[in-house]
């Protein structure tokens, strides 16, 4: 437990701190993925195309039930295995290992993304139709729709589903820890280790998730006050 | 290219490990879905003591990885002396239980969240109308309050199964040979990552759609609606004199 305290050289909290941070980037970077695969997603399934529409839902249906776990395995063996074969033909030789912080956000976010795709699907739909109706007939540009009717409210109807798909990404991430990226698991893991003191260093981790989670559900409301506020004095105020 | 003869032996290799994980997945179901109810029932309580402690094992279960929930009682919990020489010992020891106990935690707390839901979603008119009949607790509970609670809870649920047939394959990472454990020594032995990696995803995903499946034909059922069967409307009969 002292080494824990002590923020030196030699001592773990260092460790598990720099950890968190990875650990949120990683996150962070899973969701940004995500929201772009997502919004992809969500397009594709509400398409007039029947062909597209079957992609996306292939592609959830994938991504959705394949545990996390081996989503990681494959692609960081396979990024690996890719990334060998083009090293191959520039002339090194030899194993090379994928980045894994690369691969473990592409695979978090390519996972979060079969989930956001459903958030962004239910908020499009939940968007009352008459104004979109009203802007065409107005004579409002595709572009102009999407930037002033669509988005804002799509947004502010995402908002709670995304707390949901963020926290799961957060979570998620720890699993990243068999590529041997150094990210919360991994730390409490090597601290766990090193010290014999397994039970201390898990549940040190663990309490660091804890505080993470807190923290971003405390964000996402806070976000969704002022969105809801700045959405409902802009409509109070056309009334 | 693809060496069929390879993948085909993988596939019956990895399906004779399938036992361990449905025997994973069919307990901490069980387990958990009682643990839930428990929960849900200090959940609901009067007392403040009770409900925050159902609050606070909620939000620790669901704030936290799983990963390092099943490491805290596989590796953590071995370290006390005191455990280590009671009856819970060679429970805690092997790492089949200590899977599942740590699946059924979790998934108990996401489980009493769901049925919270569907709780506070049964009309208060019908449980009133239950009482002004006359209806005990007991049968109140039986006959309106958990049918009634299943129908609602059942979408969400099914979601939760998936989730914990996916949250088996971290069994693998503390040595239960399970589908993913297996494609692990299988790898070890091959060096063919890809294929065998390939073949225990789609195991995953075959069994997730029979997962699936039941529900919605359990789902079915559930909904009389659905039930009634679809009729030609009688002809009517021309009323006589006009």
């Amino acid at each position: 437990m002292m080494s824990l305290l002590s923020f030196g050289a030699d001592g773990w909290g260092r460790l598990i701190l720099s950890a968190a941070l990875t650990t949120l980037l990683l996150s962070l970077a899973a969701l940004l993925i995500g929201a772009l695969v997502g919004s992809g997603i969500a397009a594709a399934k509400l398409s007039t195309q029947r062909w597209l529409r079957w992609l996306g839902e292939a592609y959830s249906t994938v991504f959705r039930g394949i545990p996390e776990l081996l989503v990681i395995y494959l692609f960081y063996f396979g990024g690996s295995g890719l990334i060998t074969l083009i090293g191959q033909m520039f002339g090194a030789d030899g194993f090379i290992e994928a980045p894994p912080f690369l691969i473990g956000a592409l695979a978090i976010g390519l996972i979060s993304g079969s989930y956001q795709g459903e958030v962004y699907r239910a908020a499009r739909l939940a968007l009352a139709k008459g104004e979109i109706e009203a802007a065409v007939a107005i004579g409002m540009p595709r572009w102009r729709i999407a930037q002033r009717i669509l988005l804002p409210q799509v947004v502010r109807y995402a908002l709670p589903g995304m707390s949901n798909v963020w926290q799961m990404s957060l979570k998620d991430s720890a699993l990243v820890s068999v590529t041997g990226i150094v990210e919360l698991m991994r730390a409490s893991q090597i601290a766990a280790g090193s010290t014999r003191d397994y039970f201390t260093f898990y549940l040190v981790g663990g309490a660091c998730y804890l505080v993470l989670t807190l923290l971003s559900n405390h964000a996402f409301r806070r976000a969704e006050l002022r969105l809801g506020r700045a959405w409902q004095s802009r409509t109070a105020a056309q009334h | 290219m693809i060496d069929f003869a390879f993948l085909s032996d993988t596939f019956l290799k990895l399906s004779a490990a399938l036992p361990v994980t449905l025997g994973l997945f069919i307990s901490a179901f069980l387990c958990g879905g009682v643990l839930a109810l428990g929960i849900l029932t200090l959940r609901m309580s009067r007392w403040r003591v009770l409900s925050g402690f159902a609050r606070g094992y909620i939000l620790v279960f669901r704030g936290s990885p799983l990963l390092i929930q099943l490491f805290l009682i596989y590796y953590g919990l071995g370290q006390f002396g005191v455990i280590r020489h009671s009856f819970v010992w060679p429970f805690l020891r092997e790492p089949f239980t200590c899977a599942v106990l740590a699946l059924s935690l979790c998934t108990a707390a996401y489980t009493a969240e769901i049925l919270r839901g569907a709780l506070l979603a049964v009309p208060p008119g019908q449980v009133e109308a239950g009482l002004a009949c006359g209806m005990s607790r007991g049968l109140l509970l039986r006959r309106i309050i958990a049918p009634i609670m299943l129908r609602y809870a059942l979408p969400a649920y099914s979601t939760e199964a998936i989730l914990l047939v996916k949250s088996t394959a971290l069994a693998s990472l503390v040595t239960v040979w399970d589908v993913t454990g297996v494609a692990q020594q299988i790898i070890q032995r091959t060096y063919r990552t890809m294929e065998v990696f390939l073949c225990a995803a789609a195991i995953y995903l075959i069994l997730n759609f029979i997962i699936v499946q039941l529900y919605a034909l359990l789902e079915r059922r559930l909904t009389p609606v659905h039930r009634v069967e679809k009729k030609p409307l009688p002809a009517v009969k021309p009323i006589a004199g006009e």
